[in-house]
């Protein structure tokens, strides 16, 4: 895949160092009649300035979990029951309501899944779009409007469009109205979670060369949810695949398309086809991924994985080091030790 | 406005239907109201004399499609019939003296009704399991299901007898004449508290349950989760994005009410000795008096008819999607 962003300022240190987002050891946990389930078990992860990180992993993995917990809009039952996310070394979890009302959409925005369901049916674009002008900046109502059409103008709509209504679009434009609403106060991180499952390959092509360009323009920092880990490894800098509530592998993009470490990593770049190249026959996994039965002991991918030994049942692999700005979580995967004349430096 | 045009065809298309319907379903049953009314006097009667009432009432002998097309002239020009019950009156202006305190006691009672039912039940979804929410469904349920008439004499006699804080019974003060004055209009305002108080106690509950169902399936929308990734304030989520979505039920319901309000309250108006359609109507289908039970049947027609092209008409204002289809 050519596309790929080659190297650039992020491709390269596992954890920059004034970070836009840090997620810490985040727990978050479910509470039903049933039992209590760790959607998310353990998460650490950083996101530099002006870097796109992808986040992938199958539906229930927890993705959507993370990027909700950072909004702080998980609802009951859904809980944080541990961690810490600071976004531009402040602490989102310990925000009071209003302190956490301003920090939405100026500090960071989030593009929703459905864009038909995330736009208010009975009221304009326009609208949708001044309300954030009108509430985060006390802007008049003309000025809001110009911002407002500028912003459409931002993602080629035209601004005679302000005044139309969610259904009078078609998908793909109204997902990119949602993605200019996004960027409309100018944030340092922009969550997208699966911003594009419910459009069509032709147009989620033309709305990520989009997102990429205006990510390029104006230097926001992108944690990107997907289970297409191909959409995700041509738009990424830097990802991570997840399993069961927990991170199993990170890399550069480029490293984890050329050389997967984890099983499951490689599992699931087997279950997508490449846009070009030789017809391959697509890999399944078999199976479903733990659910609120419990996980399994030890790995607790082992009960799929083909490569699974005797080891994997009672051992819980860590995520470690495993090659230099490679971390993966698999016993089979020897843990990379940093040569001791680097350390000296 | 294409929308609203081929509504108003299929309105005008109903109302035909109902004056029709009207027309043949009287003359569908056996004798005629002179005969009844004289049946114990007929035999001392002359038959001309029989006939000249008859001619007084309009009973003719002319062909069927003749008296159905002199009916619907009659009904454009506002000639609804002579009331046999309070002969000679015309139907038009028994319905028209009583049509005004329906509409007075029935449409104040219905929008309080509505805009605070509604009120409660978006607060109430709103702060789901909070006191309001807790306390006020089950409260207005209970009162709701109250027989209406025991919970109307019951007030009637607390705040009529006992405490003496309204009048008893009518719509304004006997020997009190008419008039654009404050004191009347407070006279009127005084003696409407209690029938409207006991309405709207009944239908509160409803309107509030309505509401807050809604609004709570509206509330786990995604729209109202982006709204508040926004960081929009509270009360604009909630009103601007919530409620106005889940309103839209209730805009019908209240429409179907409003075209209702024209028949009268009928327990209300005998409990209260109140003036109304209700009471004519009972009054008429009681003494047999054919024309005023349609003049009645054909308001009260027509008011629903009327109220629910008014609702498509607010329904286009607030709600975009109509538009189109």
């Amino acid at each position: 895949m050519s596309t790929i962003l080659q190297g650039g300022p992020h491709a390269g240190p596992r954890a920059a160092s004034n970070p836009v987002l840090s997620i810490k050891d985040l727990r978050v946990s479910y509470t039903t009649g049933l039992g209590t389930v760790n959607a998310v078990d353990g998460v650490s992860l950083d996101i530099g300035a002006g870097e796109i990180f992808g986040l992938a992993g199958e539906s229930g993995c927890g993705k959507s979990t993370i990027a909700n917990a950072v909004m702080r809009l998980l609802q009951a039952p859904a809980k944080i029951t541990a961690g810490s996310i600071d976004l531009n070394q402040c602490n989102v979890l310990t925000l009071s309501d209003e302190e956490l009302r301003r920090t939405r959409w100026r500090d960071m925005s989030m593009v929703f899944q459905s864009a038909m369901n995330a736009m208010n049916p009975v009221m304009t674009i326009g609208e949708q779009i001044m309300d954030v002008f009108t509430t985060h900046e006390k802007m008049p109502k003309k000025e809001a409007r110009e911002r407002a059409a500028h912003l459409l103008s931002l993602v080629d709509i035209k601004a005679d469009r302000l005044k139309s209504y969610p259904h009078q679009l078609s998908g793909g434009m109204r997902q990119r109205v949602v993605i200019a609403i996004a960027l409309a106060l100018n944030p340092s991180l922009l969550i997208m979670d699966e911003p594009t499952t419910a459009l069509d390959v032709v147009v989620q092509r033309d709305i990520m060369a989009q997102i990429k360009e205006l990510q390029q323009s104006l230097g926001f920092s992108v944690l990107f949810i997907t289970h297409d880990i191909s959409l995700m490894v041509e738009l990424s800098h830097r990802m991570a695949v997840m399993y069961a509530g927990r991170l199993v592998e990170v890399a550069p993009s480029n490293v984890l398309l050329d050389d997967p470490l984890h099983p499951y990593t490689t599992a699931l770049m087997n279950a997508f086809p490449p846009l070009s190249g030789p017809r391959t026959e697509l890999l399944g996994l078999p199976d479903a991924p733990p659910t609120s039965a419990g996980r399994p002991s030890g790995c607790s991918f082992h009960p799929r994985c083909p490569l699974a030994m005797d080891a994997c049942r009672i051992q819980d692999p860590v995520l470690r080091p495993a090659a230099e700005n490679h971390d993966a979580a698999c016993l089979l995967v020897p843990e990379f030790v940093v040569p001791p004349e680097r350390l000296a430096q | 406005m294409r929308f609203l045009l081929r509504r108003l065809g299929f309105y005008l298309i109903a109302f035909w239907a109902c004056i029709t319907l009207n027309f043949f379903l009287p003359r569908l049953m056996p004798g005629d109201p002179v005969s009844r009314m004289f049946a114990q006097v007929q035999t001392q009667m002359r038959p001309d004399q029989i006939a000249a009432l008859r001619q007084l009432f309009g009973l003719t002998n002319k062909p069927l499609w003749q008296q159905y097309l002199d009916y619907i002239g009659n009904i454009f020009r506002g000639n609804m019939g002579i009331s046999l019950s309070r002969f000679p009156t015309p139907v038009s202006s028994v319905i028209s003296s009583e049509i005004g305190w329906t509409l007075l006691l029935g449409a104040t009672s219905l929008i309080i009704a509505v805009v605070l039912g509604n009120l409660l039940g978006i607060i109430a979804a709103w702060r789901r399991g909070k006191f309001l929410d807790s306390v006020f469904p089950p409260l207005l349920v209970f009162v709701g299901s109250f027989p209406y008439f025991w919970l109307a004499m019951a007030a009637l006699y607390l705040f009529g007898i006992v405490l003496g804080w309204f009048p008893l019974n009518h719509a304004f003060t006997d020997g009190v004449e008419p008039s654009f004055s404050f004191s009347y209009v407070a006279d009127v305002a005084n003696h409407l508290v209690l029938p409207a108080l006991t309405i709207v106690l009944v239908s509160i509950g409803g309107w509030m349950l309505g509401m807050r169902n809604t609004m709570i399936a509206t509330t786990a929308e995604d729209y109202i989760t982006m709204a508040r990734a926004k960081g929009l304030r509270s009360g604009r989520i909630m009103f601007h994005y919530a409620a106005r979505n889940a309103m839209l039920p209730s805009i019908t319901a209240f429409g179907m009410s409003l075209g209702f309000v024209v028949g009268g309250a009928l327990l209300t108006e005998t409990v209260f000795a109140y003036p109304g359609i209700g009471y004519q109507l009972l009054n008429s289908v009681q003494a047999l008096d054919y024309p005023l039970t349609q003049g009645i049947f054909l308001t009260i027609t027509t008011a629903v008819l009327a109220a629910n092209f008014l609702v498509d008409i607010i329904y286009v204002r607030l709600d975009p999607r109509v538009r189109v289809s």
